[in-house]
This record gives structure tokens, C-alpha cells and sequence, in this order.
């Protein structure tokens, strides 16, 4: 067990390494933009709707 | 009182409505309360500046001396003045954003507000009093520690409560922010106060750890209040307040995805750079150096994403003060999570640590960047809060923003030069290898400096009374439109 500890310290490094570019995969992942679009619309439409112009780039 | 169309309105209404609306009346208060904490804190700080400045204001007595009031000031300006203004804003950005009602009701809402009150009291009388930890930031005893676990555990069900029952699919942003602070803040809280009491009627009590490890959990806690109660907390405020006040979606929400996921990775490593050339393992120091400059990349992306929001609505600084303070926020956060990075870097900070460079950059970030992005919201929120058309006084607001900005400037530039000046006298050494300047030779040559310093702060506070001048006209003043309570799916407007 003793002899595996650095081992395991290391593993736990490349694990969060590994976490971290999955989430940036996932969240860069194409042919997601309309679906953000109405995500970033959450807060405009917590109070009674009203047009808006269009501001994006992403 | 509400107008005649508002309680005709309410009437039209089942009688059911109010558990269908908003909880506002402790959120009213609590802007009250952020205000009012606000102006104490910067009221103390202007007394302990001017100490600095002139030591008889010291009065010799023991209550007043600076040891006693400076955590006065950092808790009543990081605590009491953030800490207000973070409840506040995100039992109002919880509520909204999830489409609910918050968890628990009024009565939650009201054991908040005067629960953390209660807390502050307690903190503040203790440390004039003489009673503390002496752990920075820390200082409250452990009978103020308990109360405050019981207060802030009580936010973490009041505001994941309101994300449970939420109408709305998607958890915003807005709200990871918030509730990484939360959790944070109650590990951190919890990890560095665990302590024994002498006995359970005795106000002392002894820290489990000790020596570097205790130094080493403090910074942990330490710079870690400032990545999650003044940073994540407040970037909680900038994603929701700024599109708000901009009437624009956030430029990029897939940036404001990995904005956080990378400040939750990194920030957490970072408290080992208050502590370099110490006791701590040179390989702890090192980490602390690396990853926060590693934070560049994240801050820097939120710093974009925030001020990118603005494209094609930048007219609006123009019109909008409340909008113009978000938008300086957002600089000075650039501006701070710049320094910050090169600070950490052991060489820089070989000359930087234990200077007034490090007082400096910590308050181009909390006035900056905290107090403006508070005032920002506060411009916005009050009038709606209290259903009133619009501010009192835009032209206040603009004399508000300039005041305080001018005094930013003044605080932050003196303390460059006193700090990086005190730093070169200190390592000033003389052909034979003594040193160049005794300790008290920097202390005089550091006092014009504290001088510019106080009357920075005295422009700070002073931008504060017109805010709240102006917010109290708002209230007291300005004609009623909406009702006081929004419910949360007007019963008057068709189902879409």
C-alpha cells in the first residue's frame, strides 16, 4: 500500500487534469449555440417579456 | 401604499397569491442593512487610515487603538458590507432565476437577515472588546463561529432549497457562482475555526493545529475568502446585474461555463503564496505561486465576458451610472487579478510582502471591484425592490461615481508608492553591508502617503452618503408603479 501512495497522489493529479478537459469538451462541443442562446435569455425573462435586439457572437 | 391600480390589481388576484410571489421584505432589508454596513466600514476605515496618518488618534485608550479597530473595519466592510450585499442579491437572483419562491418562506428570509446581523454585532463588540482568534479575517471566537455555522447553514437550505423547486430547468450561472461561495465558505469557515474553548462560560479558545500547519490551514482559509466571498460571490452579481442593467443576454455563456469550472479548479491552491519565504515547505510555496498565476486565464476570461456583454448597448454608460459603476467593477477586476498573479511570484513578492503594495492591491480589488459592482446593483435594485419608477437623482449617482473613483485612485497609487518604496528601504544595504535605513526612517517617509490615502477614503465615504441620500429620496420620493411583492406568475398577464 505504502509502496503505491505516490502513485496514487499522481493518479488524483491526472484524474482532475482529465476532469477538467472533459467539462471544457463538453462544454465547447459544437452545435450548441441556440441552446445557450436560451440559457444566457434567463434572466431577461424573469420579468414580463418585451423585445429585444439580438446580442451575440457565440 | 400601493396605487389604486396595484390593489385593484391584488384583488384581482386569488387569495392564495402571496405564497405564489417573491420573498422581497428581507431582501429590502438587507439592501438597507448593505448600505448602512457599507458606510460603518468605510467610516472605521477612514479612522484607522487617518490612525496610520496620525497615531495620537488613538486616543490611548485601548478600545479605539488600530489593533482593536482594523478587524473592525475588514469585517465590517468584507462581512458586513459584502456579506449583506450577497445575500441580498442572490436570495433575489434565486428566487428569479429559478422561476421560485424562496425555501423557507418569509420566516427564512427574516432568520437570515437578523441572524447574520446578530453575527456581526457579536464580532464587532468582541473585537473592540479585546476578544479574537487573531487569525485574519478570522478573528471571531468560537461562540460567534458556532452562531455563525448555525446562520450560514440555514443559507445553504434557504438557497439550494429554492434551486430544488425551481420552475426553471437550467440552474443560471448566476447561481453556480453564488452556490460555490456558499459551500465554500461554510468548508472554509468550518476548517479553519475548529478550535476548543478554555471552558463552555469562557470567551478564549485554542486552535486544533498550530505552528506552520495552523499558518499554512489560516491562508487556505484566508485567500480563499477572497476567491469565493469576494470573488465567486460577486461574479454572481456581475452575470445576473450587468444583463440586467444592459438589457443583454451575457456575451458568451459557454465562456461563463468554463469561467467558473476553472476558478473552482484553481483558485482553491492559491492561499500558500501569502506565505512565502516562511516555514512552508519551499514545494507548498511554489504550488501557491503556480496556480495563482494560473488565474489569470480564468479572471481574465470573466473580465471579457462581462465587459463583452456591453457590445452594442455601450450608449448606456452614457445614461445609466448604476450600469457605468458594474462596468468599472469589471475593469478594476481585470486590474486587481492582474497584480494579484505577478504579486504571487516569489521574486516580486520578495519585495512586495509585508508592504502597503499588498494594501493597495487589495483594495483596487474590494473597492473597486466589490464596491462597485455593489453599487452598480444597488442603483438598480433599490427602485425595483421598492416598486418606483427610476432613481431619485442620476445626477447624484454620476457625482457618486466620479467622487469614488477619484478616491480609488488617490488609495491605490499612494499605496504603490509607500509600499514599493518601503520594500527598496528595506533591502537597501550600504557599501559595508549594513543596512541603509532604520525601520522608523521608512515609517516617516510613508507619511504623506497615509495622508493621500485617508483622503482617498474620505472621498470613498463621501461617494457613499450620496448613494444612500439618493437611494433613501428613491424610496421616501419617487412615484410607485409596480406592487411591492412581484408574484411570481402575474395572475393579470395571459398564459404564453
Amino acid at each position: 500500500m505504502l509502496a503505491i501512495y505516490p502513485l496514487l497522489k499522481a493518479a488524483w493529479v491526472v484524474w482532475f487534469f482529465l476532469l477538467f478537459g472533459f467539462i471544457l469538451a463538453w462544454v465547447l462541443r459544437p452545435g450548441r449555440r441556440h441552446a445557450y442562446q436560451a440559457l444566457a435569455d434567463i434572466p431577461l425573462r424573469d420579468e414580463a417579456p418585451r423585445a429585444r435586439r439580438p446580442n451575440r457572437s457565440i | 401604499m400601493p396605487e389604486g391600480g396595484h390593489a385593484a390589481r391584488l384583488a384581482a388576484v386569488s387569495g392564495s397569491w402571496r405564497q405564489e410571489s417573491y420573498v422581497d421584505g428581507p431582501i429590502r432589508a438587507m439592501a438597507v442593512a448593505t448600505l448602512f454596513w457599507g458606510i460603518v466600514g468605510f467610516l472605521v476605515g477612514v479612522v484607522v487610515a487617518s490612525q496610520l496618518a496620525f497615531p495620537l488618534l488613538n486616543l490611548d485608550l485601548e478600545w479605539t487603538t488600530f489593533g482593536r479597530l482594523r478587524p473592525v473595519h475588514t469585517s465590517a466592510v468584507i462581512f458586513a458590507f459584502g456579506g449583506n450585499a450577497l445575500l441580498c442579491t442572490s436570495l433575489y437572483v434565486v428566487q428569479r432565476t429559478c422561476r421560485a419562491r424562496l425555501f423557507g418562506g418569509e420566516e427564512m428570509g427574516w432568520f437570515l437577515f437578523w441572524g447574520y446581523q446578530f453575527f456581526i454585532v457579536m464580532a464587532a463588540l468582541g473585537y473592540v472588546l479585546g476578544v479574537t482568534q487573531g487569525k485574519e479575517y478570522a478573528e471571531p471566537e468560537w461562540y460567534v463561529d458556532l452562531w455563525l455555522t448555525v446562520v450560514w447553514v440555514s443559507y445553504l437550505v434557504a438557497f439550494g432549497g429554492t434551486i430544488l423547486r425551481r420552475e426553471e430547468p437550467h440552474i443560471y450561472v448566476a447561481n453556480w457562482f453564488f452556490l460555490a461561495f456558499i459551500i465554500t465558505v461554510a468548508m472554509l469557515h468550518i476548517g479553519n475555526n475548529i478550535a476548543l474553548p478554555l471552558s463552555l462560560g469562557h470567551v478564549k479558545s485554542y486552535g486544533a493545529a498550530s505552528g506552520v500547519q495552523d499558518a499554512m490551514i489560516q491562508w487556505w482559509y484566508g485567500h480563499n475568502a477572497v476567491g469565493f466571498f469576494l470573488t465567486a460571490g460577486f461574479l454572481g452579481i456581475m452575470y445576473y446585474f450587468i444583463p440586467k442593467q444592459a438589457d443583454r443576454p451575457v456575451y458568451s455563456y459557454r465562456l461563463s461555463i468554463i469561467h467558473f469550472w476553472s476558478l473552482i479548479f484553481l483558485y482553491i491552491w492559491a492561499g500558500p503564496h501569502h506565505l512565502h519565504y516562511t516555514a512552508l515547505p519551499d514545494w507548498a510555496q511554489t504550488l501557491g505561486m503556480v496556480f495563482s498565476v494560473m488565474l489569470w486565464m480564468p479572471s481574465w476570461g470573466g473580465m471579457i465576458n462581462g465587459l463583452m456583454t456591453l457590445s452594442g448597448a455601450w450608449d448606456k454608460l452614457r445614461t445609466d451610472p448604476g450600469l457605468r459603476f458594474s462596468v468599472a467593477a469589471v475593469g478594476f477586476y481585470a486590474m486587481a487579478t492582474f497584480e494579484g498573479p505577478v504579486m504571487s511570484i516569489k521574486a516580486v513578492n520578495a519585495l512586495s510582502h509585508y508592504t502597503d503594495w499588498t494594501i493597495g492591491h487589495v483594495h483596487s480589488g474590494a473597492l473597486g471591484w466589490n464596491g462597485f459592482i455593489t453599487f452598480g446593483a444597488l442603483y438598480w435594485l433599490v427602485p425595483r425592490l421598492w416598486g418606483k419608477t427610476e432613481l431619485y437623482s442620476k445626477k447624484l449617482a454620476e457625482w457618486h461615481f466620479w467622487i469614488a473613483t477619484l478616491g480609488i485612485v488617490l488609495y491605490i497609487t499612494a499605496m504603490w508608492v509607500s509600499g514599493i518604496m518601503q520594500g527598496l528601504m528595506w533591502r537597501s544595504y550600504d557599501e559595508l553591508g549594513f543596512l541603509q535605513y532604520s525601520f522608523v526612517e521608512t515609517v516617516a517617509a510613508m507619511h504623506p502617503y497615509y495622508v493621500i490615502r485617508m483622503l482617498g477614503g474620505v472621498l470613498y465615504l463621501s461617494g457613499a452618503l450620496l448613494m444612500a441620500y439618493n437611494l433613501w429620496r428613491t424610496v421616501r420620493d419617487v412615484p410607485q408603479t409596480q406592487p411591492l411583492v412581484t408574484p411570481v406568475f402575474p395572475a393579470a398577464s395571459p398564459a404564453e
